[in-house]
């Protein structure tokens, strides 16, 4: 049981901790201070979640690591086409919204 | 808040349902300290890791929650049989709906199915346990205790009322307010963090603690199905935890995400919800089929007919489930784009599920069919989930369904493929693998008199309901006046219902007096293999030891237990001398159960909006977190002579 991989360095932690929480804070600044017109808002929260998806992938996720990349290539498709079906599908339902109201 | 508020006061059944409580956590206690059981309880459930234990409580709780959630039913037809009843105040029936929604499926279903997976899944696969048994027991504790917190709703604070699924608006403050749906959404928030863990452990398990020699595509259906709906339950628990957490800050905080005001949407909830709450309904099926697959290929002693498109449609299954869920809501007026794709989508799922019953026949076709009471359970589901599947195509084409919304036609498909999928699935599953672990099998006679009743129970209960859809009656209705009873003919066909449900509720019975008969009296198993089986789970003895395989067993092809005991009948077989290792086992923990109980401590408070004892709660549980990554003698092994000497008590040797 001595196999134990890299786990990553407090580091590594530390910078991703703080990409993860600017990259949290810079949408709540631009929503609550209405920084933007809609479509650019949108875009830019779109944006900066696309960003936190990729961090927490190389920061936390260990992406890079492992004994084998055939796994997490495999893990990372699902996790793209999870992502992709609740937010694609979610927008393209929702566009009903924009004649209702 | 004083205590009048506190504890729900004023309805007879209510109080009725306190001194019950009262009195069996009393005769628990004294029972517990008159036998000095306190330490055994300890020991060998609350902190085990072993995977049949957390099994066999997962089924347990499961058979609880079944009653409480049937009684639910028992109580919402007697309000409903005769018109202009006034049995039930309106808003306790309100409550029942969505206690009764919500049980079966959160907390009967769910653990029903957790059950099977823990208690089959490691022995087919020729494991010693699960992936990561520790966080097994997390996800045992926090379904479990999630299920308290819900369940206590109903004497303390008040129960929910806004439906099974809980819509906002009506979810929000300002039409729910109290507690009552702060215990729906901590009940299920807590104990859906533990499926998504089970989700993941069981597919680590599936994926990488096969014995070395059993390769992917010649596993056990069972644990495809199980691979299957746990790739489910990764993709979309995230989705039903993320959509409760906004209600919470809704609810608790203030938010706008899904409030009729201040650019909230009470239907990107309802898109939400049902992203999850589809694939939630797969999830719970495919085990099913899985348990079908296993038992039609024993009792009719063959291999599965078309094993490779057996999984092909389980994984399209899966997938296309993904994509069904605005289903739901046609009615939304989404538009017709959105509708047709996901009617499609819709459709095309009963085309794996066909494949699947062709399968199933045509393994029966030519077989020696025994017909046991597993067996039994497999011929009700295939007519059953027929008609259900047939009129979910019905609700599937969209333009029809503006016609059948939110009606007892709905009602009545959803019983019929929850119940005749599901339901017989899991019962079929349970008769099959009870004398694996228990070392007995249950009673044939009073077996087969639950099952007609069940048969019949069913088929009185909701065929009258499809018609009633069909008359106009929508769901939730707390009640219907004369003219509409007698006039218009809904009332004989809803007192018809009401009979059937009592049927169903004579039926729990006899299957409860079959368990405790079968105790007793029930037929002993020595051999291990109670069936003539197929696969490995029946090549050790029942009940299992702790360590399942004393040594890990090979896996030649599918079926591998049958073709193995083939070759044990032919002349001239010798028994290779076998030489036993010591066994690397986990340690049993007590973190799983005090995480559970800060959990709980949590949701309780956030419920009350006692913000306080809600961190106090949260605390609790990151403390235990921190306790155990400092916990390192986690594990422990049995010797080689000790593993010898259990094998020779078992009269294996």
């Amino acid at each position: 049981m001595s196999n134990h991989e890299n786990h990553g360095s407090i580091k590594a932690y530390i910078t991703g901790f703080m990409f993860s929480i600017v990259l949290t804070v810079i949408p709540l600044v631009l929503v609550l201070n209405h920084l933007l017109a809609k479509t650019a808002l949108e875009v830019s929260i779109l944006l900066a979640a696309v960003l936190q998806f990729v961090i927490q992938l190389f920061f936390f996720m260990h992406i890079k690591d492992g004994e084998g990349p055939r796994y997490n290539v495999m893990a990372l498709i699902l996790g793209i086409v999870f992502v992709v079906t609740i937010a694609a599908g979610t927008i393209w339902i929702m566009t009903f919204n924009s004649q209702v109201q | 808040m004083n205590t009048s508020h506190f504890f729900v006061t004023g309805d007879p059944m209510i109080y009725g349902a306190d001194a019950s409580i009262v009195l069996v956590t009393l005769a628990i206690v004294f029972y517990l300290s008159y036998f000095k059981k306190w330490g055994w309880l300890w020991r060998e459930w609350i902190t085990t890791v072993d995977h049949k234990k957390i099994g066999i409580m997962y089924l347990l709780a499961s058979l609880i929650m079944l009653f409480r959630g049937g009684v639910d039913a028992i109580l919402m037809r007697l309000q409903l049989a005769i018109p202009n009843n006034h049995f039930l105040p309106s808003e306790h029936y309100n409550e029942i709906f969505t206690t009764h929604g919500t049980i079966m499926i959160l907390f009967m279903a769910m653990p029903f199915m957790f059950a099977l997976f823990n208690m089959v899944v490691p022995l087919q696969i020729g494991a010693r346990d699960v992936a990561f048994p520790m966080l097994n027991a997390v996800s045992f504790w926090l379904f479990f205790i999630g299920a308290m917190l819900f369940n206590i709703s109903f004497v303390i604070g008040g129960s929910a009322d806004a439906g099974w699924l809980s819509y906002p608006p009506l979810s929000e403050n300002q039409f729910s307010p109290g507690p009552g749906q702060n215990f729906w959404i901590w009940g299920i928030q807590i104990s859906g963090i533990g499926s998504l863990a089970t989700g993941i452990n069981f597919i680590v398990t599936i994926l990488k603690m096969r014995t070395p020699s059993m390769r992917l595509r010649e596993m056990p259906l069972f644990s495809w199905s199980v691979l299957s709906a746990s790739i489910a339950i990764l993709g979309v628990f995230p989705i039903l935890t993320g959509t409760l957490l906004m209600l919470t800050i809704d609810r608790l905080l203030g938010g706008h995400f899904f409030t009729m005001d201040a650019g909230g949407n009470p239907m990107m909830y309802v898109n939400f919800i049902w992203m999850w709450g589809h694939p939630e309904v797969y999830i719970v099926v495919l085990p099913a089929f899985g348990v079908y697959s296993e038992i039609v290929a024993t009792f009719s002693r063959k291999r599965i007919f078309g094993y490779s498109s057996m999984v092909f449609s389980m994984i399209a299954i899966s997938v296309v489930s993904y994509y069904t869920w605005a289903h739901h809501f046609f009615t939304m007026g989404a538009g017709a784009d959105v509708n047709i794709v996901f009617a499609v989508c819709t459709m095309i799922i009963a085309i794996p599920t066909g494949v699947k019953v062709f399968n199933w026949l045509f393994t029966m076709f030519r077989g020696r069919i025994r017909v046991t009471q597993p067996m039994l359970w497999f011929y009700a589901f295939v007519p059953t989930f027929l008609v259900g599947g047939a009129t979910g195509v019905m609700l599937a084409a969209a333009p029809a369904d503006y016609q059948y919304h939110n009606s007892y036609f709905l009602i009545a498909h959803f019983h019929q493929v929850l119940i005749g999928g599901v339901v017989f699935g899991y019962l079929a599953g349970l008769y099959y693998w009870w004398p694996k672990l228990f070392g007995f099998k249950l009673n044939d006679r009073l077996g087969k008199w639950a099952f007609w009743l069940w048969q019949i129970g069913f088929y009185v209960c909701f065929m009258p309901q499809y018609a009633l859809g069909f008359m106009g009656m929508t769901r939730r209705m707390y009640t219907y006046n004369q003219t509409m009873g007698w006039d218009m003919g809904w009332a004989p066909l809803n007192f018809i219902s009401t009979i059937g449900a009592f049927l169903m509720g004579i039926c729990f019975i006899f299957q409860a007096w079959q368990i405790i008969y079968s105790i007793k009296h029930g037929e002993r198993d020595v051999t291990g293999d109670a069936w003539d089986g197929r696969t490995l789970e029946w090549s050790i003895p029942s009940p299992p030891p702790v360590y399942n395989f004393a040594i890990l067993p090979t896996a030649k092809g599918r079926d591998t237990w049958w073709y193995q005991k083939q070759e044990m009948k032919q002349d001239g077989y010798k028994k290779e001398p076998v030489t036993f290792e010591a066994i690397h086992m986990p340690k049993n923990t007590g973190i799983p159960f005090i995480m559970a109980i800060f959990w709980f401590i949590a949701g309780f408070g956030f419920t009350f909006q006692w913000n306080w004892m809600g961190i106090i709660g949260l605390i609790g549980v990151a403390g235990t977190l921190f306790a155990r990554s400092f916990q390192y003698d986690t594990d422990y092994w049995i010797t080689a002579e000790e593993v010898e000497q259990t094998e020779k008590a078992l009269g294996r040797l």
